[in-house]
């Protein structure tokens, strides 16, 4: 406390010094609202500034006291001039001929303000961790008191002719200091109205009050926005949020958690509603040890949201991590930009409701080969460039990584990344993919034809090639067999004619040709049969292919003797039964024979 | 022209073969891996259990650190204060696999997370081992039964129960390993190449790396080669693939850390090496055959009996001199159980504590190979039919894994792919015998009218004349296949044999003119191939409910239909998020063993003990603090270091499996080594409960405490759901631990050491005195807190 006075006296005096050194503006009116209801302070300023002296003016200083100023998370101006507001450029500055200890900000007027005139400002500033829980530790069944600090009097570089101080408050309220003009109405500490105070006046005000929002604070925040042109946007966000209040002693009691809804655990938190971009899909919620099943998730065509529970309610000074991901369709947010640079336009923040995010890090993945990238934001962010490696890329993809500390829902604003980028690279992965499985492919048949043995006089290697060989050769047996068989089935059928038409010289003919086409075979076969007992190796097959060269030699007599006796009893004009009854015994042979020598084909193809 | 068309058709026939079974061979790896994604449908992509928790962290490690330090790990967040070297004590098969998985993607720049490989690491490895079932059936009984093997070990329900994904165990990769390694010896077997020996001796490699039950294997293939020495099968190709497995694979055994000196000092492998003696004997003996005159043979072979028997003599009383000076007989405690199943129940209580090793009952043989049980003996027949190397090796190894899975549940899992193999080859021989009659019917149906079509247009009279053809057909024909078949089993014997050709190829010829054929009537067969496909359909249905509802639960998330819905149960993750995030880094975590692995990888807080059970006086320390009253347990507890103390309990919402219920187990093996814990203390006239009849001692231990510490105010009566009475001691404070957390469904509940109080004199003294009136039963402080 007491440097605080010190500091207010320093104040006081450097004031009174200076109060005349700086131009001739006069705040002619200054209503404070401080808004203390969640653990993010907004302060909302209403000004009325007004030029008392002989120069037009172009900018007006604000000032803040250091010790409020390194809270300070965003501050903003808006100006309106009747019909249309906007923001107006808030800079830091350091003028010469100025107290220090006080951080002063310059806002840049639309225009000049003359002598006499007055201008309407709105200043909003957003403090963070300027409430201290007091006490800092407070068991489950306790609520949250606070305490927050702040000057009575508008900290200004120009003096003050009409002032008021509201502060608005969650709840009830332990203490505050006491001023004669001071009045509590409801959930509103009212001081003032202060008339004529000279520029950096000082008096310190405290409010000791019951603050039991969340105060969720995200050490950590990590957004990963990856781009993907085949129409995907990809969001990771990986959070470490913690409770920034005060800390929970004597453990937690899960039975008074339960049963008793007044001990619930009034500072503590269960539930965080992330506000997601509309036609958000494929969300999840998990952490490192797996998928967190307490969400809720609801959307429509305008927004969707997302109520997440961590794993346990969150009480003072407990944390946990998460990570939540959703997929977003990129038309919303790619668009072309002149020059035929595309252009991404995103939301910077954190989409959870009312949380502070210590360090904010966020990084676009832009897609592998995207060239001139740029980034335009807002607010100042500490940028650099990156590089992630994922899905098959070789150059790996650019990643911009935008770095803020003290993030409040305010900056929830608008970014672009601008970059350009070739349709054409689509295509490199797949078309890699699909030579890679092409090569592969052309690797095994080269592998298939191609004669791999080192020495190529080793006797297993001969054998091999021997076998071979034997192989084909067995193949090419089979082959002809195949035709003699057909040859028979042709005869066959020219007997079936026969009986049918009755045309016994087609028959003959039929019979002279198969005779011939035997003959072929035959004298086809023999090389073959020489070389199989030439070979070692067909010593196994050689008795079988034998057998079945005998088999098929009884095969074609006993065919021809048939087809002979047929033709001569038709020749001869006698009825069915008599031929039936005469060819019975070589019908039977003639089927048996087939059989086996199928047989025998089969097994033999079966080596 | 016709000709050519016929040679195409043929080759083109094995073309579409080949092709088709390739293609089925790659559906049956797809329906292996998708049936096994039910848990992550179901649930999530989540580690499962217990083991797989610490194979996963383990595979962390390896992939953040790199082999070297892997090799070199010791983990300090376990056992404390003991430590445990990790590198030396794990079968690194699995993390190595699942490591160089990772590797292999991450270098092709695919981002998958470590979890993700280790999650489908199983389900991976069940479609190769479903491969390698494939190649194995195919040397026992050819390719039609390979895949009927492999489609039915794609989905036996036992192996599911294993294999899930997410279920990252050493049995998952294990399997694969085990069903190659055979397939390796049999091909080995079959074709005498040194080059498939070699390969053998490296899958054997693998599995060693894998699991422990590659004692199973270096056990049956001694076996298997000893009986077929004894029944005059010794070849040369046999020599070839037993020599360079036991040589090689012994010597590579040795490399792998945990087994290390073990592969040749322990019994489990003391069989293999006598077989080797005994093959070297007999092939030395059948070289000296073929080099002496059968005369002179007989004078070296009694010469030789009567020396070698004294050598063997003298051989065999200094090895179980040797072996019988260990404790164990140089067995380790889970093999001995194997031998004799009583035997952990009688000495090891932590063994018999797991309820993995304890022995099945009949409806678990049901449920994990479901109708293979019945098929299994048709397998049998048909492996006799006839015997050959590979069959009878089929034969042996189903009859064996038979006997370990009926001592410990969990080796139903080697059950499996043998009865998965011999219900293959069941399937596929009915399959065929029905399949041929009914063609053999078919072609006589058209060939009938073929005959009959030309007669009767030919010559109107000619009716009956197809009936003497019709009947020598038919005697041809269905001689045909039977004869076919009998020629294909000698031709492959010829194939296997090769220095047996002369006598093979004699034997079709005697065999055609004896065998008379198998053909059932068609209807009858028509009717059985019908019932043959609704029993695979049953299977199939039961596997797959067995795969979506029995085996994907992954006990870590658990779930109940109730009337408005699904309730998850996702306490254990709450508690452990709660310790990993809210308390300080070396904080240590005390529970019973079965929770270490899991806090160690999701809380990533240093445990007392945990699941590799390997210091049972550690964990009795544990059980003796649980079951030791308040502040005799704050004392073991603090002078362990530790911090937390966490406790299931399923009172609240009827979860079964709590730390009440296995407290029994605590109170044993603490007993075991601190002998003043007497599992009579807390049993009331033999019966354990925790309601107002449960001992004095039962109500005043600290389990019960942690356990129903203002459990009475959730419903005002202390209703256990799990015991299904009310509480004993409803209302009492503790003196010595705070309650720091409780999970939602009250499922975990964590407790912290209160610190010590400053100490006041008089009080400290009455209260000491107070203490010690009521535990009066402790014989010896000194006992009492083995750590002071």
């Amino acid at each position: 406390m007491d440097r605080r006075l010190q500091f207010a006296f320093v104040l006081l005096c450097l004031g009174l010094l200076s109060s005349t050194a700086r131009s001739d503006l006069v705040v002619s009116k200054a209503e404070r609202l401080v808004d203390l209801n969640s653990h993010i302070v907004r302060v909302l300023s209403k000004l009325k500034v007004e030029n008392e002296g002989p120069d037009d003016v172009s900018e007006v200083l604000l000032a803040l006291p250091d010790a409020q100023a390194k809270n300070l998370a965003a501050i903003r101006t808006f100006y309106s001039d009747g019909k249309l507001g906007f923001v107006l450029p808030t800079e830091p500055i350091e003028p010469k001929g100025m107290p220090s200890d006080v951080t002063y900000y310059s806002i840049a007027l639309p225009k000049k303000l003359g002598k006499g005139k007055t201008v309407s400002l709105d200043v909003l500033s957003i403090f963070t961790r300027s409430l201290k829980p007091f006490p800092e530790e407070i068991t489950q069944a306790e609520s949250q008191l606070v305490v927050y600090t702040d000057n009575m009097y508008y900290t200004s570089p120009y003096p003050v002719k009409y002032q008021s101080l509201v502060f608005r408050l969650p709840g009830r309220v332990e203490s505050y200091t006491k001023y004669p003009k001071v009045e509590l109405v409801k959930s509103e500490l009212r001081y003032g109205p202060f008339e004529m105070q000279p520029a950096f006046s000082y008096s310190p005000v405290v409010v000791h009050f019951e603050n039991n929002n969340p105060f969720a604070v995200a050490n950590e925040l990590v957004r990963e926005i990856e781009i993907s042109h085949w129409g995907n946007v990809r969001v990771t966000e990986q959070y470490t949020i913690s409770h920034g209040g005060a800390s929970l002693k004597n453990g937690f009691s899960r039975i008074e958690y339960q049963a008793r809804p007044y001990m619930r655990g009034a500072s503590s938190f269960r539930v965080l509603i992330a506000k997601l971009p509309a036609r958000a899909h494929s969300v999840y919620y998990r952490d490192e040890i797996g998928n967190i099943s307490t969400s809720h998730f609801w959307g429509d065509s305008q927004r969707t949201q997302l109520e997440i529970e961590p794993r346990f309610p969150i009480f003072g000074g407990w944390k946990t991590t998460f990570t939540i991901g959703y997929s977003l369709p990129l038309h919303d947010f790619l668009f072309e930009a002149d020059g035929g640079k595309r252009v991404l336009n995103m939301t910077f923040g954190c989409p959870l409701d009312e949380v502070l995010v210590e360090k904010h890090i966020v990084k676009v993945v832009l897609p592998e080969g995207s060239k001139d990238i740029t980034v335009a934001t807002l607010f100042p962010t500490k940028q650099s460039e990156d590089v992630k490696y994922s899905h098959l890329d070789i150059l790996g993809r650019p990643v911009v990584v935008l770095e803020k500390d003290n993030v409040v829902p305010e900056h929830n604003l608008y970014f672009q990344v601008y970059y350009k980028f070739n349709n054409i690279s689509l295509l490199s992965e797949p078309m890699m993919l699909i030579v890679g499985i092409f090569l592969l492919f052309v690797a095994c048949i080269v592998y298939m034809h191609t004669d791999l043995a080192i020495s190529k006089t080793s006797s297993s290697y001969l054998e091999k090639l021997q076998w071979e060989e034997v192989q084909a050769t067995v193949q090419h047996i089979k082959n002809i067999f195949d035709q003699y068989l057909a040859a028979h089935d042709k005869l066959e059928s020219s007997l079936r004619d026969l009986s049918r038409s009755g045309d016994v010289q087609s028959c003959k003919a039929a019979r002279k040709a198969a005779d011939a086409q035997f003959k072929e075979l035959a004298k086809e076969l023999k090389p073959l049969l020489t070389f199989l007992q030439s070979c070692s190796q067909a010593s196994s097959i050689l008795p079988k292919i034998e057998e079945l060269v005998t088999k098929e030699k009884e095969m074609q007599e006993k065919e021809m003797a048939k087809h002979t006796t047929v033709v001569d009893c038709f020749e001869k004009k006698l009825g069915g039964k008599d031929i039936e009854s005469r060819i019975a015994s070589q019908q039977q042979k003639l089927t048996s024979l087939k059989q086996e020598v199928e047989s025998l084909l089969d097994s033999i193809s079966e080596i | 022209m016709a000709t050519s068309k016929v040679e195409g058709s043929s080759s083109l026939r094995h073309a579409f073969g080949g092709v088709l079974s390739v293609f089925i061979l790659l559906l049956i790896g797809v329906v292996a891996f998708s049936i096994r994604l039910f848990s992550v449908i179901k649930y999530e992509s989540v580690i499962h259990e217990f083991d797989p928790y610490f194979n996963y962290r383990v595979t962390q490690f390896l992939s953040k650190n790199g082999i070297y330090d892997f090799w070199n790990w010791f983990d300090d967040r376990t056992w404390y204060p003991l430590g445990r070297v990790i590198g030396g004590t794990v079968y690194p098969g699995l993390t190595l696999t699942a490591g160089t998985m990772w590797k292999l993607a991450n270098s092709l720049n695919i981002p998958l997370s470590v979890e993700t490989v280790c999650v489908f690491t199983a389900p991976i490895f069940s479609a190769f081992a479903a491969w390698a079932t494939y190649l194995l059936t195919k040397e026992v009984k050819g390719p039609g039964a390979g895949i009927t093997a492999a489609a039915i070990l794609a989905m036996v329900p036992s192996y599911i129960s294993r294999s899930v994904a997410g279920s990252y165990d050493n049995e998952a990769v294990a399997i694969f390993a085990l069903i190659f390694t055979f397939y390796l010896y049999i091909k080995t077997l079959n074709t005498g190449s040194l080059f498939y020996a070699t390969l053998n001796s490296l899958a054997y490699f693998y599995m060693v790396c894998s699991w422990g039950g590659y004692t199973f294997i270096i056990n049956l293939i001694p076996m298997h080669v000893l009986l077929c020495i004894v029944t005059g099968r010794y070849s040369s190709r046999l020599y070839i693939a037993y020599a360079p497995l036991v040589v090689l694979g012994t010597l590579l055994a040795a490399l792998v850390p945990v087994v290390g000196f073990n592969a040749v000092m322990t019994s489990e492998h003391f069989g293999s090496f006598l077989v080797f003696i005994i093959i070297h004997v007999v092939a030395l003996v059948y070289y000296i055959k073929g080099i002496l005159t059968p005369r002179l043979f007989k004078v070296a072979t009694t010469l030789v009996l009567t020396v070698g028997i004294a050598v063997c003599a003298v051989v065999v009383a200094i090895l179980v001199a040797l072996v019988a000076s260990s404790p164990t007989k140089g067995w380790s405690g889970r093999s001995l159980s194997l031998l004799d199943p009583t035997y952990a129940s009688k000495y090891i209580p932590i063994i018999a504590s797991v309820s993995e090793h304890q022995p099945p009952t009949w409806p678990s043989y049901f449920m994990d190979i479901n109708v293979l049980a019945f098929l299994v003996p048709a397998g049998i027949v048909a492996c006799f039919l006839p015997l050959s190397d590979a069959s009878s090796f089929a034969v042996l190894y189903l009859v064996t894994s038979v006997y370990f899975s009926g001592v410990m549940v969990r080796l139903m899992l080697v059950l499996a792919p043998a009865a998965c193999i011999m219900s293959g080859i069941a399937l596929s021989e009915a399959f065929g015998v029905l399949t041929r009659s009914m063609k053999f019917h078919i072609t006589k149906y058209f060939e009938c009218s073929h005959t009959e079509a030309p007669a009767k247009l030919g010559e109107s009279t000619s009716t009956e004349s197809s009936a003497p053809l019709e009947n020598m057909t038919k005697s041809d024909t269905t001689e045909k296949p039977e004869v076919a078949r009998k020629e294909k089993v000698a031709r492959r014997k010829q194939k296997k044999e090769k220095e047996l050709t002369e006598n093979a190829h004699v034997k079709p010829v005697s065999a055609k003119k004896e065998k008379r054929p198998l053909v059932l009537p068609l209807e009858a067969s028509i009717v059985s191939v019908f019932l043959l496909i609704v029993l695979g359909g049953l299977y199939v249905l039961h596997c797959v409910w067995a795969a979506a509802e029995a085996y994907s639960a992954p006990s870590i998330v658990l779930t109940s239909h109730s009337h408005d819905g699904l309730h998850v149960f996702d306490d254990f993750r709450e508690a452990y998020a709660w310790l990993r995030h809210n308390t300080e880094v070396d904080d240590k975590v005390a529970s019973w063993w079965d929770y270490g692995y899991q806090t160690t990888a999701m809380a990533n807080r240093t445990v007392i003990v945990d699941n590799n059970t390997w210091n049972n006086t550690h964990i009795a320390t544990v059980g003796t603090a649980m079951s030791s009253p308040e502040k005799a347990a704050w004392e073991i507890f603090n002078s362990l270091d530790v911090k937390y103390v966490l406790v299931v309990f399923g009172g609240l919402v009827g979860y079964p499996s709590d730390d009440i219920n296995k407290f029994l187990w605590m109170v044993r093996i603490g007993g075991g080594v601190f002998p003043h814990i007497k599992e009579a203390d807390y049993l009331k006239d033999g019966q354990y409960r925790v309601d107002a009849q449960a001992t004095h001692t039962m109500l005043n231990c600290l389990m019960y405490k942690l356990s129903y510490y203002r459990f009475v105010e959730t419903d005002g009566k202390g209703f256990d759901r799990v015991r299904r009475y009310e509480i004993g001691k409803k209302h009492f404070k503790l003196t010595h631990f705070e309650e720091v957390f409780t999970t939602h469904h009250w499922m975990v509940r964590i407790y912290k050491l209160k610190p010590q109080k400053n100490r006041i004199r008089g009080k400290s003294r009455k209260s000491k005195l107070g203490s010690k009136s009521t535990s009066s039963k402790s014989g010896g402080m000194t006992h009492k807190n083995p750590w002071n």
